[in-house]
């Protein structure tokens, strides 16, 4: 009999701790089926953030190391200036990377750093509880907005991808999402693409990947789904942002 | 050539490859000799990072994979660089950090000053850490120490923290090398660069269980004791025959050493003890000190803080005097030897 799926050779052993529904696991396994099949997995070096993904150690079998909150670019900078040869890819929540970690980020984009960025929206602060991120959709309730996102008070939601695309230094940028087996399939695909970018040098790369929380959007893991495409697809529309490598589709 | 320069070559000879840096009087000389000698090294990096926070945790990314590597700021730069010095002394990653400080609290003055005493030696980030802490205070000295800064970083997987001053920076002296610059710069064995013939491997602090993080602490902490019992160091200066010793280290030793000599040339008995590590505090040396002297006098440029690693050492077997100027305030010798005599008589030594 001929075998269709299987674990990917990345994914160590381990059962994911992510809630029923979580995009963390899914996002997980993209970019170890991706890592499998460039042949990344002993040059690989993963940057985790704190945040729900903050044991990615635990699942990704490649070697990884952990960055302060939202530093992971630097941390990324200082690893490619000083061992050019590895392939290096962060994975950051949008607290991390669209608040805290905004300069490190803009800046290594900047400099055209060769290095990967997986940016998961899920619109809130998973690990701390549930407030509101930088991502944090209007009128939406968080445990920091309980009446609701004002943008009169809180500001915007921040498109911090469509930033990032003004800098020369970005090659590749794409917003995708995980709440559907063709947006899973698309974001695959995104996530080789940057991959390849920095395989090729070209500069920096993000994927930025709308991810449902269920748990902090206290809802069932299938109205999450539809509420991406409904709600925040809108405010955060998928595609392409950016894409300057020259290069055809990797597939 | 310039203090703040000779740091910069002597880390070169030592094999620095990666330095990151961010603007801040008066350590620029540093940041620049490294953009203009060690960026275009072959296979060495300079970056001019976005803030210190960024050159810290580009420091990490260097370090985790394998790098000699190194930055440099000012006080306020290290502040935020707290949060880097702890997640490396966390991960038990080599670096050097210099600090060549000026007067604070707040933006402060960008004059010489030691008041980031307590923040070098007591961690100065967050969690149960420490740093090595070199002093040094002369032009000699910070080309020595910054290649012994290195070294000491990779023996005992730690960041080395070198605290000099704006003064020490911006001096003028003449200096040798005692070191070539690597071919190559050297890949520590232990580095994390993709796991290509061995199982991967993860350099995590974060745990959900305290036990583990426990270990963790007493590992550092068995590391810190064998710090203190071998790297220890410190100068006695004229101690033989001492009836009160100055205690002071840095730029602040060396006007004790002029003064000293004024008031020994009018047959005053003073001796001094320099610190050169600042932790490991050379505690011992202190304590045994005291069964022949008995009166001592604390010089810092801050206003008391070395003065605490002094009292605790004496236990209370001695008498402690202390003079201090904030602030960014240099004074001269001959002011320092005024208050040397000054406690001398006081003191009822002659
Ligand atoms: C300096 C610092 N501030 C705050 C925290 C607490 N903290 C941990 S994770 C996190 C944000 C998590 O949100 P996000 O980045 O969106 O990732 P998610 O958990 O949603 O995947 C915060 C604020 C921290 N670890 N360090
Ligand atoms: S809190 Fe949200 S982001 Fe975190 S694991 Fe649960 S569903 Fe995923």
């Amino acid at each position: 009999m001929k075998k269709v799926y299987s674990r990917p050779k990345s994914l160590k052993r381990n059962p994911f701790h992510y809630c029923p529904g979580c995009g963390h696991s899914v996002i997980h396994r993209l970019i170890a089926e991706v890592i499998d099949e460039m042949d990344l997995q002993d040059k690989a070096i993963g940057i985790p953030p704190p945040g729900c993904s903050v044991f990615a150690h635990h699942y990704f079998d490649v070697d990884m190391a952990e960055s302060a909150h939202g530093r992971e670019a630097a941390v990324a900078t200082g690893i490619k200036r000083a061992f050019p040869e590895a392939f290096v890819f962060t994975y950051q929540g949008d607290g991390d990377l669209a608040a805290i970690g905004t300069a490190e980020t803009i800046h290594a984009a900047n400099r055209g750093e060769k290095m990967t960025a997986i940016f998961i929206n899920n619109a809130v602060y998973g690990m701390t509880g549930g407030q509101m991120a930088p991502t944090t959709l209007s009128s939406m309730k968080t445990t920091t907005t309980p009446y609701g996102r004002d943008v009169e008070i809180e500001g915007y939601p921040i498109k911090i991808s469509e930033m990032l695309a003004l800098t020369r230094g970005a090659v590749y940028i794409e917003r995708t999402a995980v709440n559907s087996p063709a947006n899973i399939r698309k974001t695959k695909k995104a996530i080789r693409k940057a991959f390849q970018s920095q395989l090729d040098n070209l500069g920096f790369s993000l994927v930025e990947i709308l991810s449902p929380c269920p748990t902090n959007w206290r809802m069932e893991p299938l109205e999450s789904w539809r509420w991406i495409d409904e709600v925040m697809a809108v405010e955060f529309p998928l595609g392409v942002i950016k894409d300057v490598t020259g290069s055809k589709d990797a597939d | 050539m310039s203090g703040n320069s000779i740091i910069g070559e002597a880390a070169i000879r030592a094999g620095c490859q990666c330095y990151f840096g961010y603007p801040i009087t008066p350590q620029n000389e540093l940041t620049e000799y490294m953009a203009a000698h060690l960026g275009r090294r072959k296979g060495c990096s300079f970056v001019q990072a976005e803030s210190e926070l960024a050159a810290i945790n580009m420091v990490y990314g260097a370090s985790l994979v394998g790098a000699r590597t190194m930055t440099s700021s000012s006080s306020p730069g290290i502040s935020l660089k707290q949060e880097g010095i702890s997640y490396l002394a966390a991960s038990q990653l080599p670096a050097v950090i210099v600090n060549m400080s000026r007067g604070g609290p707040g933006l402060g003055s960008i004059s010489a000053a030691q008041s980031d005493y307590f923040q070098a030696t007591r961690g100065g980030g967050h969690g149960d850490y420490r740093t090595i802490v070199l002093a040094p205070s002369s032009g000699q000295e910070l080309a020595d120490f910054t290649h012994r800064a290195f070294e000491l970083a990779d023996k005992y997987q730690i960041p080395v923290i070198i605290l000099g001053d704006g003064m020490l920076g911006q001096m003028m002296e003449p200096v040798e090398f005692k070191h070539e610059a690597p071919e190559k710069p050297p890949v520590r064995s232990n580095a994390l660069r993709g796991a290509k013939g061995r199982p991967s491997r993860a350099i995590t602090t974060f745990t959900s269980k305290p036990t583990e993080l426990e270990e963790i602490n007493w590992s550092l902490f068995r590391r810190y004791q064998l710090i203190q019992r071998r790297e220890t160091t410190y100068e006695a200066f004229m101690a033989e025959d001492a009836k009160l010793m100055v205690v002071a280290f840095g730029v602040a030793a060396r006007i004790a050493k002029g003064a000293i000599k004024n008031v020994q040339a009018e047959g005053l008995k003073v001796g001094m003890l320099r610190p050169i590590t600042l932790w490991p505090f050379p505690s011992a040396q202190v304590t045994s000190l005291s069964n022949k002297v008995k009166q001592f006098l604390v010089f810092e440029m801050n206003m008391g803080q070395m003065i605490e690693d002094v009292q605790l050492a004496l236990t209370g077997n001695g008498d402690v005097s202390f003079y201090g100027r904030p602030g960014g305030v240099i004074p001269t010798p001959s002011e320092v030897a005024k208050v040397i005599s000054r406690i001398y008589y006081q003191k009822g030594l002659k």
